[in-house]
């Protein structure tokens, strides 16, 4: 083979692969351009039948045109491929509007997720978290907290005994036999959060259950007075309603207090400001929220704390309640369903 | 207790610019909380006007009834001065008469909208009106008929009839008993606003003689004191004035006749309940004394009450004229022919009063004052002041004899340091304002170095305690004045461990696809039916509720079951496809071990009685239901859907033992409400730990979920208590693995638990792991049979296991299913 020709079968072997467009062509192109039976092939098995002076330049010539040819065949070959694969990524798109809702979602109960909030915002100020039994024995549900059985406020709490009468035992009206329990069984300083399902004999409505969910503190130190309680309930307001929202209190009653007060939370909504058309707080300005006060001496005698050496705050409101205007729910109904639709709203942590 | 406020005013001077608003908030920030502030003229729009009555034509009609048509002058009030035309169908007035009249474009109560109107052949342009429509009470027939100096026609009615008042209604805690009445309202106003305050019970009375009706008290500590009046000659028609009536009636009461109404308005006025006797109808002296047992009497509500040891009673010699402080008696009650009148004002022993009125279910206002304490020291100035109105109002005389048995009781003095009120409220409070504060309440203050010696009001029987009286101090400076400080942060030991634990359950049956729902836990025989429970099964043994809401459901539960099935129901009923829901709470089961004690108070219990009282109570074990009914797993564009099934039940309580660690055995059962040939029972340790499996079809009809649901219910307390504590950090080998699988016939009935267990004992060290990936039966295995196909893989910690070595240890674990199941290698 003349040199012209080797040079010729090369820039035919390069122009082939420069024009192969896809893998396929690519495979024939080599074939035909490199493969045994390629011009550039017989031309190498040709050179052995050349004489020596002339086999060694016709060597050098065939030997770089097939490197020049496979150079370009290995790059080609890289390029088409990378198209390839690029073209089957292309084809395997799919809907990813498509709905993909093959496991339904579980959720936990406000009620529950609400709790452990309210749980953990006083918990992260060190204080801890104590339960009791629902079926409580009624010296501590009412005798402990100053509630003797001739107190007029005990008919307040509309309670459901267990038979026979006499019993001694009710479902427990609030949470704070947990706090007798806690100051029976553990000496001060005493700081715990109760959270709890308690029972009053309430017909059920959009704002009423015989069965509702309430949060009582109890702190017990030396030097303990009702500015504790204020800033204690102010942080406690801030933590689940925002900055800049705090609490006051009125002058109230409980025989488990005194001085007792009624706590109000600043409407987290208007913050007071243009209450009058506000729906959360009605016009007030603030929303009533629970009630609290300084722990009287007398269920500290009864529950064994030194009422010389110590004093305490307690306070309490409804989860329920709480829950029902922080999110906004007309019907206290809507908690005791179990229609999927509220509470997966509400995912596993509040 | 509702307070008019001209009624306030008479015994307070108030700033003038005082607004009611400005009023209600500072008597909210003493205490006496505002529940609502009404105006008597509630629902009515004028023009409601003076008319005088013109003419009147009598005009009967085909339905038997007789109207009259009225010309009424109302003066300029219609615009034109010409007398308004009017029918009106009540004939109590005359020509000449005063009465009320409410012209077109006036609204009454109930949004009643007045027009002229055609009726009975005439354009009525307007109504006369009666109190009832006024809403001033339902208890006189006819129109109102106006004192003939009540106005000139056209004179607005508003002020008239009383209906510009506004009235305070307040909330008030049992511990401040004062504040049912204007006395004690208007002396916190006073205290307010630092006003000049008119005490009503301050009058001087006569002194007590040998000629008042003869009083015996057998019991003088239930009834400290008791004073007895007379006034005779008393016109039993003569009718309560307007403004009494009116008053009465605006602070929640009926006017019902003159000495009655007498009673209540000076009981109103004062806060000392009074009762009246007819006089004539008295037999002999009055005796006070406790009830013998199963004494009766009726009481003049016309209700029979059989009386016990504890209840006060008033007698004569006739027997039982009176339940003391509570309610009267029919026989000696005033009627509309009492002319002579025995009034009685006695202080009542406020327990006995409260135990009662809750035996006999009996609250009236006069038990409502008398069991939360009054004022003991002012019987004879309010029966003062109720002889002096029977006789101004009534025209009775009063008779010179007065009758007073008993002093009041003391009041107890308490005494506190200076720094006590600041101490417990954080406020700076010198000792000035100390006793500056304890004196506007009307105590008497004894002040020395270190503190006061506080003698309370009469009124204020609920100050006992030093921190009472903190709370005056404090409620006077405001509770707006308490800093906001957070107390010393406390080293809390955070969550305990089933604090966490129960949290970790919840989220993971939330990854698991549950949603949580919140039940009430009432339930009765007719629930357990639901459940098909057996007669004898002990979920059935529940505490009982001496006072249900509902008849159907009188128990506290045993199984939380009956709550996830009903909002399982319900979500399927509004059309959920699926719905698996879990719940976690207390269930109970009784103990059967008597009353609890009840303990004073002056005292810890000691451990034995505290012991005692927790032991008393029923057991509450935690529970955990789950429900799974319906799509598991949702049907769509990747295929096809999967309804949940009892694996899925059971598939949950595997997933919670391995969140917790915790080594579950599973056995097959038979326990309703499941179907009782797909529920498991769980066990940990030996300790049962429930159940899980398809529900009955029966259950699963009764609470109309779609067939194959299932359900768990385990106990909590258990799971929990046997949670690893550390999790021990796994060694495993990454030398290469040996698989071998085995396909084992069993006979049907062989658990595939028991091959299992069977395979991991024999094959020894070397298995790291048996999984079951097929069950077979058919015609290969023959009847009766089931081929269970299980992966085995091994695994040697230090080396790659030989061909040689895998092979005995399957061989191994063969022959032990074997041996224990009967089981043949296919
Ligand atoms: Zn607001």
């Amino acid at each position: 083979m003349q040199p012209e020709e080797v040079d010729a079968a090369r820039d035919a072997a390069l122009a082939a692969i420069a024009a192969a467009s896809d893998l396929e062509d690519l495979k024939r192109v080599r074939t035909e351009h490199a493969g045994d039976r390629s011009p550039l092939a017989l031309a190498n098995r040709e050179i052995g039948a050349l004489p020596p002076q002339a086999r060694k330049e016709a060597g050098q010539r065939v030997g770089q045109a097939r490197g020049a040819v496979n150079q370009a065949l290995a790059a080609r070959q890289e390029v088409l491929e990378a198209e390839h694969e690029e073209r089957i990524l292309v084809e395997e798109t799919v809907d990813v509007t498509l709905p993909t809702d093959r496991r339904p979602a579980g959720a936990r109960h406000p009620i529950t997720t609400g709790s452990e909030l309210i749980a953990d915002i006083f918990v992260a100020m060190g204080w801890e978290v104590a339960e009791g039994p629902v079926i409580e024995a009624e010296w501590l549900n009412f005798d402990a907290l100053n509630l003797g059985a001739d107190h007029p406020a005990r008919t307040m709490q509309d309670t459901f005994w267990t038979a026979p009468e006499g019993s001694g035992v009710v479902l427990r009206t609030h949470t704070s036999p947990v706090q007798a329990r806690t100051m029976l069984t553990r000496t001060p300083p005493i700081y715990v959060v109760c959270p709890g399902r308690v029972f009053r004999t309430d017909e059920y409505d959009a704002t009423h259950s015989p069965m509702f969910h309430q949060v009582e503190g109890l702190a017990i130190d030396e030097g303990i007075s009702m500015a504790h309680l204020k800033g204690t309930l102010d942080h406690f307001a801030t933590q689940l309603f925002g900055e800049g929202i705090t609490t006051r209190f009125r002058p109230s009653y409980f025989p488990f207090t005194e001085p007792s007060a009624e706590v109000d939370l600043r409407c987290f909504v208007c913050k007071g400001v243009d209450a009058a058309s506000c729906r959360t707080c009605r016009g007030e300005g603030w929303i009533e929220w629970g009630g609290c006060g300084v722990v009287n001496p007398r269920v500290l005698t009864a529950c064994g704390v030194d009422p010389e050496r110590y004093t305490g705050f307690a306070f309490g409101m409804g989860i329920d309640r709480t829950l029902m205007f922080r999110h906004g729910l007309s019907d206290l109904r809507a908690l005791f369903e179990g229609d999927i639709r509220f509470t997966t709203a509400f995912g596993s942590e509040l | 207790m509702k307070a008019p406020l001209s009624w306030i005013r008479d015994y307070v001077d108030l700033p003038a610019t005082v607004t009611t608003e400005q009023l209600t908030d500072r008597l909210t920030d003493l205490g006496l909380k505002l529940e609502a502030i009404h105006s008597a003229a509630d629902g009515i729009t004028g023009p409601l006007v003076v008319g005088k009555v013109l003419t009147m034509e009598p005009e009967p009609q085909k339905n038997g009834k007789t109207i009259n048509w009225c010309t009424v002058d109302v003066g300029d009030a219609n615009g034109t001065g010409e007398p308004q035309g009017i029918v009106c169908g009540a004939h109590n007035f005359a020509p000449g008469d005063l009465v009320v009249v409410i012209l077109p474009g006036g609204v009454l109560p109930g949004n009643f909208e007045i027009s002229a109107r055609k009726t009975y052949g005439h354009l009525s342009s307007g109504m006369i009106c009666s109190a009832r429509e006024l809403g001033l009470g339902d208890d006189h027939d006819g129109i109102i008929v106006l004192p003939a100096d009540a106005g000139q026609p056209g004179t607005d009615a508003f002020g008239v009839l009383g209906l510009d008042e506004e009235v305070i209604e307040f909330e008030i805690n049992p511990d401040r008993a004062y504040g049912l009445s204007l006395r004690g309202v208007a002396r916190e106003a006073a205290l307010a606003f630092d006003g000049t305050y008119r005490d009503p019970a301050l009058r001087s009375t006569p002194a007590a003689n040998g000629e008042g009706y003869e009083v015996v008290v057998d019991d003088p500590a239930g009834c400290p004191v008791f004073v007895a009046r007379t006034v005779t000659g008393f016109d039993p028609s003569a009718t309560t004035p307007a403004w009494l009536a009116e008053r009465i009636t605006h602070a929640g009461m009926r006017p019902i006749s003159l000495a009655v109404d007498i009673t209540n308005y000076v009981m109103l006025e004062t806060g000392r309940p009074i009762h009246g006797y007819d006089l004539d109808k008295l037999q002999g002296p009055i005796r006070v004394r406790r009830a013998a047992e199963g004494e009766q009497m009726t009481t003049l509500d016309g209700a029979k009450r059989v009386l016990s040891p504890e209840d006060l009673v008033v007698t004569d010699d006739s027997g039982i004229i009176g339940l003391g402080g509570v309610m009267g008696g029919e026989t000696t009650e005033m009627s509309a022919t009492t002319t002579n009148v025995l009034v009685e004002a006695a202080h009542w022993d406020a327990v006995s009063m409260f135990r009662t009125g809750k035996r006999h279910k009996i609250s009236s206002e006069a038990g409502k004052r008398n069991e939360r304490g009054v004022d003991p020291t002012i019987c004879e100035a309010a029966a003062d002041r109720v002889v002096e109105l029977l006789v101004e109002l009534g025209g009775g005389t009063a008779q010179p004899g007065v009758t007073v048995v008993g002093t009041p009781p003391a009041s107890p003095q308490v005494r506190i340091g200076y720094d006590l009120p600041a101490r417990v409220s954080g406020i700076d409070i010198d000792s000035e304002t100390v006793v500056a504060h304890l004196q506007a309440i009307g105590a008497t203050v004894d002040a020395d170095a270190d503190g006061v010696t506080v003698t309370p009001p009469p009124w204020r029987p609920d100050i006992t305690d030093p921190f009472d009286l903190v709370e005056e101090v404090v409620r006077i400076v405001g509770y707006d004045q308490v800093p906001s400080v957070l107390p010393r942060e406390a080293a809390g030991r955070g969550l305990t461990r089933n604090q966490h634990l129960r949290r970790r359950i919840g989220r993971t049956l939330a990854g698991a696809g549950c949603v949580e729902v919140v039940s009430f836990p009432f339930v009765g025989a007719a629930t357990f039916d639901g459940l098909g429970l057996p007669a004898d099964d002990a979920r059935r043994h529940t505490v009982p509720l001496a006072n249900p809401l509902s008849a159907e459901e009188p128990a506290f539960t045993t199984t939380l079951l009956p709550g996830v099935l009903k909002a399982a129901g319900r979500n399927v009923g509004r059309g959920a496809p699926g719905v698996a829901l879990f719940e976690t709470a207390t269930v109970a089961f009784p103990v059967d071990r008597g009353p609890a004690p009840i303990y004073g108070v002056d005292r810890r219990p000691d451990p034995a009685e505290l012991d005692k009282l927790i032991e008393a109570l029923p057991l509450q074990p935690l529970h955990l239901a789950v429900v799974l009914a319906g799509e598991r797993e949702r049907g769509g564009w990747w295929g096809a859907g999967r309804d949940a099934g009892w694996a899925d039940a059971i598939e949950i309580v595997r997933i919670l033992a391995t969140e917790l660690g915790v080594a579950i055995e599973t056995s097959q059962t038979q326990l309703m409400p499941w179907h009782p040939g797909r529920c498991a029972s769980f066990s940990v340790a030996g300790v049962q730990l429930g159940h899980a499996g398809e529900l009955h079809p029966q259950v699963c009809a009764h609470y109309g979920l779609p067939a194959r649901s299932a359900a768990v219910e385990i106990d909590l307390d258990v799971l929990m208590a046997h949670a690893t504590a550390v999790t021990p950090g796994p060694a495993f080998s990454s030398l290469p693995v040996a698989k071998e699988d085995v396909a084992l016939v069993v006979a049907h009935d062989v658990p595939s638990s028991t091959v299992e267990a069977a395979l991991r004992e024999g094959a020894g060290d070397l298995l790291e792991s048996v999984r079951l990936f097929d069950v077979y039966t058919g015609e290969q295995v023959g009847e009766g049979k089931k081929s269970l196909a299980f992966a085995l893989r091994f695994r040697a910690p230090d080396r790659t296991l030989t061909e040689a070595e895998t092979s005995a240890a399957r061989d191994a674990a063969v022959a032990r299913a074997a041996e224990v199941a009967g089981a043949v290698q296919r």
